[in-house]
Formats: C-alpha cells, structure tokens, sequence
C-alpha cells in the first residue's frame, strides 16, 4: 500500500518534473505574452502544484535524486551537512574503535564513489588535555584515520591531515556530552 | 651592564655629595673644616665609605617607601603619578623589598627638593628606604630624576635622570637599575610577555560552524601596553620570544596546513622557516638564539625536529611511533625536555640534542606536558600535571628529583612559562573564569592576573 503510494507519486513526480522540462524548454515562445507579474499566479493557485514544492515535500526522495544532490552541491553545502560522517575517539586515544572503523569504511566507500574528491582530516581533541599536547594528539587522530583509509584503497593523494588540538571545540560545553563530541576526526571535503 | 655601571657611579657621586650637604647641615656647629677633614685621609674616597645597599631590620626586607614624584610643570603630573606607581609596583615585584602601601604616606609631609625629605616621618612609617623623584615634560619627551634615599643614614645611594615619551619604561628602567644596584639582582621590569587571544572575537567561517579567530599579542610584564603582533584573522597560537626579545617564533594556520612563522617584531618582518613541509608546531628557540626546536609530522608521526632559525639543517630528534611534542631547551642548548606518550600517557622526557641519553622524567604524574626549563642557576622543569578535572603546575627539581606543586586546583592552570631571571612563572588559568595568562612567584604565590579581555593561551616571556 505504502510502496505503491511512493510509486505512484514518483510517477507523478516524473510526469510533473518532465512536463516541467518541456514547460521549460517551450518557455522562450510564449514569454513576450504574459506580463512579468503572471507568472507569480500559478504558483499561488492551488489546482496546478509547482513541481519544485512537491519535490521538496516528499518525505523520502527517490534514491537517484539524493545522489544526484550529493554530485551537484557546493562544496559550502556539502560540507556544512557531510555526507562524510566524523569518527569519534575515546579520551586521550588515538585509535580507532569499531564504531570509528565503521564510520570511516562508509567514508572510504562514499570517496571511491566520488574519486575525484579530496579530502582534509582534522584531528580534534576536548578540553581535558593541554592545548600543546593536544597538537600532537590532533595530528595523531587524523593520521589514524587517514593510515585507515589508506588501508581500504583511497590514494594518500586525496588525504591531508590538519591538527586543531582543542583550539576549534564543536560543542563549547564542559560536559562529557560535549567532549565525546569534540574528539574527533572531521571530514572536510576541499575540491571536488 | 654599563647602564648600571653608570647608575653605579652617579650613585657613588650623589652619595659623596650629599653625606657632604648633610655634614655641613646637621652639625652647623662643627668648624667647616672638619667636613673634608674625614676625608683628608691622604687615599681618595672609595665607594666602600659610603654604604650603598640599604638593609633592612635583621631578617626582614628592607622596607621602600615611593611617594609621589614632583611635578616640574603642571602638564607632567599624570605622567610623574604613572612614573612614582609603576616604580613602587616594580620594585615589590621581585619581594626582595618590602614596598610600604602608598596609601599610608598621607602623614608624610611631601618635600619640593631632596633637602626637605621628612626622614624623621619616614623612619616613624617604618621606612628604610626612600625614594624621591621629580618629572618635567617637554613636548612628548618625559625627564625623569629619580634618587634613593637610606632614611637612617640621610645617604643618597642611587641618583640617575632618565629621558624618553614612555613615563612606564622610565620607571621599568629605574626599578631594574635598583634591583641591580641593591640586591645584584637582574629584574624583569622591562621584560615582555607573548601570548594568544581571541579578544578580536573575529571569527573565519569554518566547514561546520564559524571558528574563533586567535591573534598573536604581547604586553610588558604586567600587563601594560598590550599590542596585536599578527593580523591575519587565523589560528595563530604558540607564541615564543627569541632569546633577543626581538623576535617571536609561533604556529600559524595561515596556509591552512600549520607552520611555523617567525614575526621580527620591530622591523615588521616575517620569515617562515619551515616552509610547508607538513605540519609543523610548537616553535622554541636554543638559548643561542640560532636553533629552534618544534614538533613536525613531516615524516608521518608528530616527532621532534631541531633546525638553524633560517630553516636549513633539519635534524629529527625522536623516532617513535607515539606522539612526541612541546620541545624545551635547556640553559646550555645540550639537552631538550619534551613530553611524549610512548609509555600510554603523556609524560616528560629529556633527550640530548644528539638524540642520546633518553630518560623519563615524570613517573608519578597521570599526564604530564609543556616542560619549560629554567634559566640557570636553578636547574627545574616547570610543567602543567593533570590533576582531578583539570591541570596544576609542578616544578621537578633536576638536581634532587623532588617535584613540588605551584597551583592548587584554582581553576585548571597550563603552559608554564619562566621569566628570564627564574624567579617567576607565567602561566594560564581559568580561575577568573574566562582563559587568562597570569603571573606568580617560582613558588607559587603573588599570583597577578595579566589579561582581562577575551580568551588568552601560552605565554612567552622575553628576556
């Protein structure tokens, strides 16, 4: 019932989105009519949906649609929601546990998708070190991760490692909630 | 040196000038002849005559008393309250003196001239020493004249004009020429400290939220005159002093990857020695000024690297797979401490620049980093130690391996940093609630906050 609502409505979305291209592709004939103000009415009336709103109300876009997103955004956007997830570390460690390998295996998996990105891993302590030991603890972090997926096939090429110590906390609390959140290893996609 | 020579010498001529005024004063009775018949002696006068260290009561400082200075015109009355201030600070600093409250001194009649110096009132208030000083402005320069008194003996021991537009630096001056004079002691008056802060609250939009922004500052010792040295609205932290005190080395994340840069801050010159060859942090220059030490991960692992200040002969001091980081010299430049975690947890190490003689410092610390040696003579490692949810600062004593504790739990208190004489320790805590560099004696008290505004990390401190 719910698949077929999903399939139906992709459908429709298909037909919308292709009607739209045609729309669009016919545009330049029938513009000089209409007077600039007319083409806000029809977005307004409620019988014929804009097909961007649509697109954008589905609760779950078609999988090929996410993809495309992921391709064709900036690199701002890419970046301010990563589809590169970061790893968290345990205090005062540098290794990677089974959740952090698995967090950097989809990672490596998400890179040799993309191949023609590269990538910058910035190691990241909380504040319970000391901001110079922190350095090398940072750095320690990011070459982990990078020896990792090294080690799962992506070219030490796309890889550059940046330490920030505790200098850049994600979360500015004093609580382990907020430490747990600043020892990482971040993702940082920089061309792609 | 021949600054104090000088004040040395002036001193020994104010002296002999006025034990010969005081003479001709205090015993009008006596026939006049009799003034230069003690010093008829066929042998010239020698300073030994004149007692030039003023002590204080048997086992106790002696006691300083700097009343206001007098003013020559009116225009130099705010520079004259900043000079009789700054110096009175100075000279309590090294508690080698026992400064009288300025408050007090209302019951002391104020002399226009040395003759009029009430020593009967001051010698009432306790006073084993007095200073008195006059200014006069003319345009932007300032003149200075400031002499000490002995109040019992009336002596003059100390007399020097001093010229220059920086009424404090009049005063830094006089303090350490005293210091000099007094106790042979080399003061840090006119010292400077480096350090970072975020009080720009600048900030860079990073790839997950903006991030604050940290510039490189320094100020004089105490806190005063506090000027921005980088602008390149970046993570620039690490500051440290060249042992000229005209340089400082620090870590900049400028080009994104950190490097090392090196500010010539008064020639506004900026040189990068390490030139991008991986990550480079954490820069300390030899006590020779020609060498610096840091922490590279050019070879893949954060080790430890000695190089010549221009870059050139790159020589890695560690070879381990743990982190090794935050270098230090020792006074002779044959030694570097430095903090690895090679044994799980990170400890204080010292290495021979030649990379022998390995040995572990710390053994009782859960985690132990920033080492700072101390100047000679005193032959210790200060560092932060955790401690409960936070950092103290310890002392080991290299000659008797004992290790004391500076800071008691105030807040968390990091990145020891000596004064040039050793016997202070600038340092960050967080005890008036925001980071902030503060100051304290080498056995941890008279602890003086320096900065007050933003966030502010590492200190440096300047010969």
């Amino acid at each position: 019932m719910k698949r077929s609502l999903v399939i139906v409505l992709g459908l429709v979305l298909l037909v919308i989105a292709s009607g739209c291209a045609k729309k669009r592709a016919a545009a330049p004939a029938p513009a000089p009519a209409p007077p600039p103000t007319a083409a806000a009415p029809p977005v307004r009336s409620a019988p014929p949906a804009p097909p961007t709103r649509v697109e954008e109300s589905l609760p779950v876009p078609p999988q090929p649609l996410s993809e495309d997103n992921v391709a064709n955004r900036s690199l701002e956007d890419l970046n301010r929601d990563s589809p590169l997830k970061p790893a968290f570390f345990l205090l005062d460690s540098a290794d990677l546990d089974d959740t952090g390998r698995a967090i950097v295996t989809t990672n490596a998996d998400i890179l040799k998708k993309y191949s023609s990105w590269q990538i910058t891993i910035e190691g990241h302590c909380d504040e319970r070190g000391t901001a110079e030991y922190n350095l090398a603890l940072g750095e320690r972090r990011a070459v982990a991760v990078r020896a990792y997926l090294v080690g799962l096939g992506i070219s030490p090429d796309r890889l550059r490692t940046v330490s920030y110590g505790k200098e850049f906390p994600f979360d500015p609390g004093h609580t382990e909630d907020s430490w747990s959140k600043n020892r990482r290893a971040h993702f940082v996609i920089t061309s792609k | 040196m021949t600054h104090t020579h000088i004040s040395w010498r002036l001193g020994v001529i104010g002296a002999v000038a006025v034990v010969a005024a005081l003479a001709a004063r205090q015993q009008p009775s006596t026939p006049a002849s009799q003034a230069p018949a003690s010093q008829t002696p066929s042998q010239p006068q020698q300073p030994s005559e004149v007692e030039l260290v003023i002590s204080g009561d048997p086992g106790s400082p002696p006691r300083y008393a700097v009343p206001d200075f007098i003013t020559a015109s009116p225009d130099a009355a705010e520079s004259a309250k900043t000079v009789s201030e700054v110096l009175w600070a100075d000279l309590a600093f090294e508690r080698e003196f026992y400064l009288i409250p300025r408050d007090t001194y209302s019951t002391v009649p104020a002399a226009r001239s040395p003759e009029q110096i009430p020593f009967q009132a001051w010698r009432e208030l306790g006073a084993d020493a007095v200073v008195f000083g006059s200014v006069q402005k003319s345009g932007t320069n300032v003149t200075a004249q400031v002499r000490l008194f002995n109040v019992r003996t009336r002596q003059s021991v100390f007399s020097k004009e001093y010229t220059g537009t920086n009424p404090r630096l009049i005063a830094h001056t006089a303090a350490d020429e005293i210091h000099q004079q007094q106790r042979a002691l080399k003061g840090v008056a006119r010292t400077k400290l480096a350090f970072s802060s975020d009080r720009n609250r600048e900030s860079l939009a990073g790839p997950v939220k903006n991030r604050d922004v940290k510039e490189i500052y320094i100020s004089d010792y105490d806190g005063a005159n506090q000027r921005r040295i980088t602008t390149t609205r970046d993570l620039n932290i690490t500051p440290v002093w060249s042992p000229d005190a005209r340089a400082i080395a620090y870590t900049s994340y400028r080009k994104i990857v950190p490097d090392i840069f090196v500010s010539l801050v008064y020639q506004g010159i900026l040189q990068n020695p390490t030139k991008g060859q991986g990550s480079n942090f954490l820069p300390v220059f030899s006590p020779d000024g020609k060498q610096m030490a840091f922490m590279s991960n050019r070879d893949g692992n954060p080790e430890i690297y000695v190089m010549n200040v221009d870059g050139s002969n790159v020589r890695r001091i560690t070879n381990n797979p743990a982190g090794d980081a935050t270098p230090t010299w020792s006074p002779s430049g044959t030694q570097l401490a430095f903090t690895s975690d090679r044994s799980g947890t990170p400890q204080i190490y010292i290495v021979s620049t030649d990379g022998s003689n390995l040995r572990r410092l710390t053994t009782s610390e859960s985690y132990a980093d920033r080492p700072t040696w101390s100047p000679a003579p005193r032959n210790e490692i200060a560092f932060a130690a955790r401690s409960g949810p936070g950092f103290d600062i310890k002392v080991y004593d290299l000659a008797g391996g004992q290790t004391r504790q500076l800071t008691f739990g105030e807040g968390t208190n990091e990145s020891p940093a000596y004064s040039p004489n050793g016997r202070h320790i600038a340092f960050t805590t967080t005890r008036y609630g925001r980071v902030q560099v503060a100051t304290m004696t080498w056995d941890g008290r008279d602890v003086k906050q320096v900065t007050r505004d933003g966030n502010n990390w590492t200190p440096s401190w300047s010969n």
